[in-house]
């Protein structure tokens, strides 16, 4: 055996320990390439997740029907793009390069979570995308505030602070439009009956057809498995519906006392393939958005670099 | 942070202004600000400029706004959006004290009952009921437009509510002292991307020249009182947009010296028109897609 392989055993060993005993690894460690492009693969789509959820309700920016509405979704919009930075900057502590990652989510090399594929087509889709939306990255990302890599662990903190408040702005907006008209409360109904199945595949494919969940579990990256973290955001909604009034979508939903859980019907996952695989509604609207932002304006970061290069 | 506790409070009562963002909770904007009007003052001309003002932010953030999503780095959507923010709050400040002293136009007619003042004054006034300048109205064209716009309005808009800041009304001044920080870094962000496109690369000059070309006509109706804004200033309530000329002027020439850029001829002063609610095509079609869905559901509540 040689001296360098001796030393990677030795450095894979105390890799094993660090995680083993719950402690972070941080960027200066030695960490196995697996785990290194595991970790830049999860934060990647979570930050193009970040930057394409901007859209959805990025769209009705204009038409917010009253100031305050308006300055609520601005800030939410906002703190998205800061999260997508934060992100970003934590995948760099691993080697990657952010121009990179977008560029491969925009020649769609990389993913982003499916449900932005879907369109916000009333305003009551603002509240329900802040209430069940936010509400399923909550349940996804809490726990990766526990992440054994320590950036990415930082960024979750601060990133679910401001998912939670999201959640809060979005079901208070959906308990106000309950208290207006018929005309509004027909379109919070509306807009549940459309976002809570894609919701639902927020947390992805079921344990039995997961590829990468066993490694990252093993790795302290993932912390529940799909099925488990799905499960507690259905227990978490269903009385949240109720106090809203509202009805989910789901006729086989339904208290099994005995394990105190919710049953739920089954999930369409060959619609999640489809939107997943590019063929959502706007898929390619999200995408050619992104697209046009890098190229249409390669100017302005070409001159930015030639300016500072120049006083430098 | 405890898995436990994100849940916890979501359907409890939500009364607690800690849980919202700056300038988005319920409170009153102009709690603790003493609303009497001065004396000597009409209160419609009071209004009226307050209008004037607070509709300049109005139609300038959602300008801003669009680039949301849509600009060259994910930072400028970060700034651009905080500028836009800043506008909104200053706004809804001014638009409600336009309803304080009475100024509501048709709109209050038009809005039910529980719609606020300034959602009233926002969505439910007409075109030739707005006095927003020609400068903030027109489109944005690209990104050296839009910021080469952004650093005049900004420049001008700092200027007046510097001088505001001593409005022997109350609340403008009260709304003048907050708004002169904000629109000082709205100016010096702007500033910078004039002088990085100005003497970048040839392309970005090409582009930043265009847009100052293109700009700097809206300023010929900017420096010229209107009945309104006269009464005003000999009120020692407004400020005499004249006044604000040479310091404008002055900003203005030094960034584009910097940039490299060509300083193209000072407009001539021209009459008012967008003060007194004269507007081209442009704002109609702004306002179509701001105040549509308020407008759909005048007695729904948001």
């Amino acid at each position: 055996m040689t001296a360098a392989a001796l030393d990677d055993v030795d450095l894979q060993a105390y890799f094993d320990a660090t995680i083993a005993a719950g402690h972070r690894i941080e960027p200066r460690d030695w960490m196995p390439d697996g785990y290194r492009f595991g970790l830049i693969r999860q934060i990647a789509q979570h930050a193009h997740s970040e930057i394409i959820g901007m859209q959805p309700e990025g769209d009705w920016l204009l038409a917010a029907p009253s100031l305050r509405r308006k300055a609520i979704l601005l800030a939410k919009v906002q703190d998205e793009a800061g999260h997508g930075m934060y992100l970003y900057s934590a995948a760099e502590t691993l080697g990657a390069d952010r121009a990179d990652l977008t560029d491969k989510l925009i020649e769609r090399r990389q993913k982003y979570s499916s449900i932005f594929n879907y369109p916000s087509l009333t305003y009551a889709d603002v509240g329900v995308i802040g209430w069940l939306v936010d509400g399923a990255a909550i349940c996804n990302q809490v726990p990766l505030c526990r992440s054994s890599y320590g950036p990415y662990a930082r960024a979750m903190i601060r990133v679910c602070k401001e998912e939670s408040f999201h959640q809060r702005q979005g079901y208070e907006l959906l308990m106000t439009m309950m208290g207006g008209t018929d005309a509004q409360r027909a379109m919070v109904q509306d807009a549940v009956d459309r976002w809570w199945w894609p919701s639902l595949m927020m947390f992805g494919p079921p344990d039995d057809d997961s590829p990468n969940s066993a490694q990252s579990m093993a790795w302290g990256i993932k912390r529940h498995s799909n099925d488990e973290l799905r499960q507690r955001y259905v227990d978490m909604s269903v009385p949240q519906a109720e106090f809203l009034g509202v009805t989910l979508p789901d006729p086989e939903l339904s208290l099994d006392p005995e394990t105190g859980h919710y049953r739920f019907g089954a999930i369409d996952w060959a619609e999640f393939q489809r939107v997943i695989g590019g063929h959502g509604p706007c898929n390619d609207e999200r995408i050619a958005r992104r697209r046009a932002a890098r190229d249409d304006n390669a100017w302005v970061t070409e001159a930015a670099t030639a300016y500072a290069e120049k006083y430098s | 942070m405890h898995e436990e506790t994100v849940y916890d409070a979501l359907d409890q009562a939500h009364g607690g202004e800690g849980h919202w963002a700056f300038g988005t909770g319920f409170d009153d904007p102009l709690a603790g600000v003493d609303t009497t009007v001065p004396d000597g003052v009409d209160p419609a001309d009071l209004g009226t400029y307050c209008l004037m003002l607070g509709d300049d932010a109005l139609v300038l953030a959602p300008r801003l706004t669009r680039w949301v999503t849509r600009a060259p780095e994910l930072e400028e959507e970060v700034a651009l959006a905080n500028v836009a923010l800043d506008l909104l709050g200053q706004a809804r400040l001014l638009l409600a004290r336009a309803g304080s002293v009475g100024v509501l136009g048709r709109s209050r007619t038009l809005a039910g009952g529980t719609i606020p003042d300034e959602d009233a004054l926002a969505y439910f006034r007409d075109p030739d009921e707005f006095r927003c300048a020609a400068l903030v109205v027109a489109p944005n064209g690209d990104f050296a437009q839009t910021l080469v716009r952004l650093l005049a309005a900004a420049t001008w808009r700092l200027a007046l509510f510097s001088r505001l800041r001593d409005s022997r009304d109350p609340v403008l001044a009260a709304i003048a002292a907050k708004g002169v920080n904000e629109l000082a870094y709205h100016r010096d962000h702007a500033g910078r991307w004039v002088l990085r496109l100005g003497d970048g690369t040839a392309e970005s000059h090409r582009r930043a020249q265009a847009g100052v070309d293109a700009v700097w006509p809206l300023l010929a109706d900017l420096f010229t009182a209107t009945d309104v804004e006269a009464r005003l200033t000999a009120a020692g309530v407004a400020v005499d947009p004249a006044t604000v000329r040479d310091e404008v002027r002055a900003v203005l020439d030094e960034v584009l010296t910097r940039a490299t850029l060509r300083l193209p001829d000072w407009p001539a002063d021209v009459a008012p028109s967008g003060r007194l609610g004269r507007h081209g095509p442009e704002l109609p079609a702004l306002l179509g897609d701001l105040q549509g869905l308020a407008r759909a559901h005048p007695e729904a509540t948001w």
